[in-house]
């Protein structure tokens, strides 16, 4: 199992080099977003933990509390980086260009 | 029970989904690596999350669905206005408090992982390691990051706080506290005070490696910590064997890492060195009005300004932290648009950590309008300067100061700045004296071809686009 779990660790740690090295700087504010968001995975384990092994009064108001900020992590994440995101899509150099070629 | 809700409650289904989960989330980053597939890919990647939620939730003997579902609703209530109503200007300090909930409900978890176990009684060694190490890492990055977003939402002073000479010693010692009691921990121990230790260690620890820290480095921090809580979710993960954890918080780690070499790069930092110590105690003294040394500043008027802006060739726009504090980002799009009408050419010259994170003046002048052809970056724009008539600087103060490479003694010396002083006249705009976020003198100020436009970013500018009006 520790094995196991070690080799998708460090697969997973190549993986996350391979994908994010050739990012442009204009991206940089936009992805360190969307990460952030994306290890609010963490999430997961509170449900798991307060679903599965919750018991005694002290563990539940922690784990309530995990909960409430992986959740925080996750919505807040994501829809923060959208909101970044939405101003590049709209005035993409690349977007703009296609609609005019679509318009001649 | 039906079939149906059989098969969906197995554990190969569960895990099925994590695999579609966690490839949804390498998909979806791979598409925010560009600007037209961001949107998508940030969507992609919050589909992902959804699915591994929901799959765990499926989980066969889940209890507790009244907190469960009280979790949920307090974290959406709170994160869907926070993000929904958080100016743009106010990015940095939104995305260091997100980061900041991760690490805690990380530190939370190793705790009750603790608790439920007896203290590790019954535990096999390697899921108590990275259990204990998830404790730490998620402790320091919770408090780091509520003392970065106290600094950038300037609840506290932006200026470094050190302990002075012996900040090395009780950092290294709070260090060592927090992994020896955690090696209490793994040798055996159950006593709870023990972990309860390790977690105070590890926060008292944050705060103190993000205090001495001054502004300009601020951005690596938040990029550092990220990469933490990244790590930290990852060793949660091996700890509760769940694959889904395991593979986001690594991906994280992974790609926070490079973004914080990246960055620290920029500005010719080692990371080593602003974790032990932010700028040290070279600091001159913060809020000095008028010039030290003998300089003098000549302060200018819009009219003037706009006289210089209307007639120059080309104009250069370096932006920084004030343009974001001002709003003033339309202004200045306004005022490129009458200024191109007159036909002078304007480019914008980014600093790689112009503002509090990178990318910052990207994204606020790509709300404002500005095409992407028109925003160079350093190494682009730093050859040009000798060419321009004229460089406009709204509120950017550490990027263009000269002493970062001539003053040895600077504690900013050695870190590439945008060479402003190279063009034939500059133009500041400052709200007053005070130095910078890094409370750095700045000699470029007392340059005699620099003359100062006092006041608001925009408000300055928007007079200056009015008097360019009314050439």
């Amino acid at each position: 199992m520790l094995l196991t779990n070690l080799a998708i660790l460090v697969l997973a740690g190549f993986v996350g080099y391979a994908v994010i090295s050739k990012v442009p700087n204009t991206l940089h504010t936009p992805l360190m977003s969307g990460t952030n968001a994306i290890h609010g995975i963490v999430l997961i384990g509170g449900l798991l933990v307060l679903g599965l092994e919750g018991h005694g009064f002290l563990n539940k108001v922690l784990l309530v509390i995990a909960i409430v900020f992986g959740t925080i992590n996750v919505v807040g994440g994501f829809l923060v980086t959208d909101r970044m995101l939405e101003m590049f899509k709209q005035r993409s150099p690349d977007v703009v260009k296609r609609d005019e070629d679509d318009a001649k | 029970m039906t079939p149906a809700t059989v098969f969906l409650q197995q554990p190969d289904f569960i895990r099925a989904c994590y695999i579609v989960a966690f490839s949804l989330f390498i998909y979806g980053l791979s598409g925010l690596t560009g600007p037209r597939t961001a949107v998508r890919g940030n969507r992609i990647a919050a589909v992902g999350m959804a699915i591994a939620v929901v799959a765990t939730l499926l989980n066969k003997g889940m209890g507790n669905w009244g907190l469960i579902v009280l979790g949920l609703a307090i974290g959406t209530a709170i994160g869907v206005p926070a993000a929904r109503n958080v100016k743009m200007t106010q990015m940095p300090q939104m995305v260091a408090l997100f980061n900041g909930v991760g690490g805690g409900a990380v530190a939370l978890l190793a705790w009750v992982d603790f608790r439920n176990s007896g203290g590790f009684a019954h535990t096999p060694t390697y899921v108590t390691i990275f259990s204990l190490f998830a404790g730490i890492v998620g402790s320091v990055s919770f408090w780091g990051s509520n003392i970065a977003f106290g600094k950038l939402q300037e609840i506290l002073p932006g200026r470094p706080i050190t302990l002075g000479r012996g900040q090395q010693f009780v950092n290294g010692a709070l260090f060592l506290l927090a992994v020896a009691l955690g090696v209490a921990i793994a040798a055996g121990s159950h006593a709870q005070i023990l972990i309860i230790g390790m977690l105070l260690a590890a926060a008292a620890l944050g705060n103190l490696i993000v205090l001495p820290i001054g502004g300009a480095d601020m951005p690596v921090v938040i990029s550092l910590l990220n990469a933490f809580t990244g790590l930290s979710a990852a060793a949660t993960g091996i700890a509760l064997n769940n694959t889904a954890l395991i593979v986001a918080g690594m991906i994280v780690g992974a790609s926070g890492t490079i973004l914080t070499r990246l960055m620290a790069e920029a500005m010719n930092r080692s990371i080593p060195a602003i974790v032990a110590g932010g700028f040290g105690g070279t600091v001159t003294a913060p809020g000095v009005e008028g010039p030290e040394g003998g300089g003098t500043v000549r302060s200018t008027s819009p009219d003037d300004v706009a006289i210089q802006l209307s007639y120059a060739r080309l104009v250069v726009i370096v932006p920084g932290y004030g343009m974001a504090v001002a709003q003033a980002q339309h202004a200045v799009r306004e005022l490129t648009r009458e200024l191109e009408k007159r036909g002078v050419e304007v480019k914008f010259g980014i600093h790689p950590v112009a503002g509090r994170m990178p990318g910052h003046m990207n994204v606020l002048l790509a709300e404002a309008d500005v095409p992407y052809d028109q925003l160079k970056e350093m190494d682009e724009i730093n050859p040009e300067f000798p060419r321009a008539d004229v460089v406009l600087v709204i509120g950017a103060n550490d990027v263009t100061n000269p002493a970062a490479k001539d003053q040895p003694s600077s504690p900013i010396y050695g870190m590439p700045i945008l060479e402003v002083d190279q063009a034939h006249s500059i133009i500041v705009l400052k709200r007053s004296m005070n130095s910078g976020f890094a409370g750095i003198d700045n000699p470029l100020f007392y340059n005699e071809k620099t003359a100062l436009l006092f006041g608001d970013a925009k408000s300055s500018v928007s007079d200056v686009v009015s008097a360019v009006q009314d050439l």
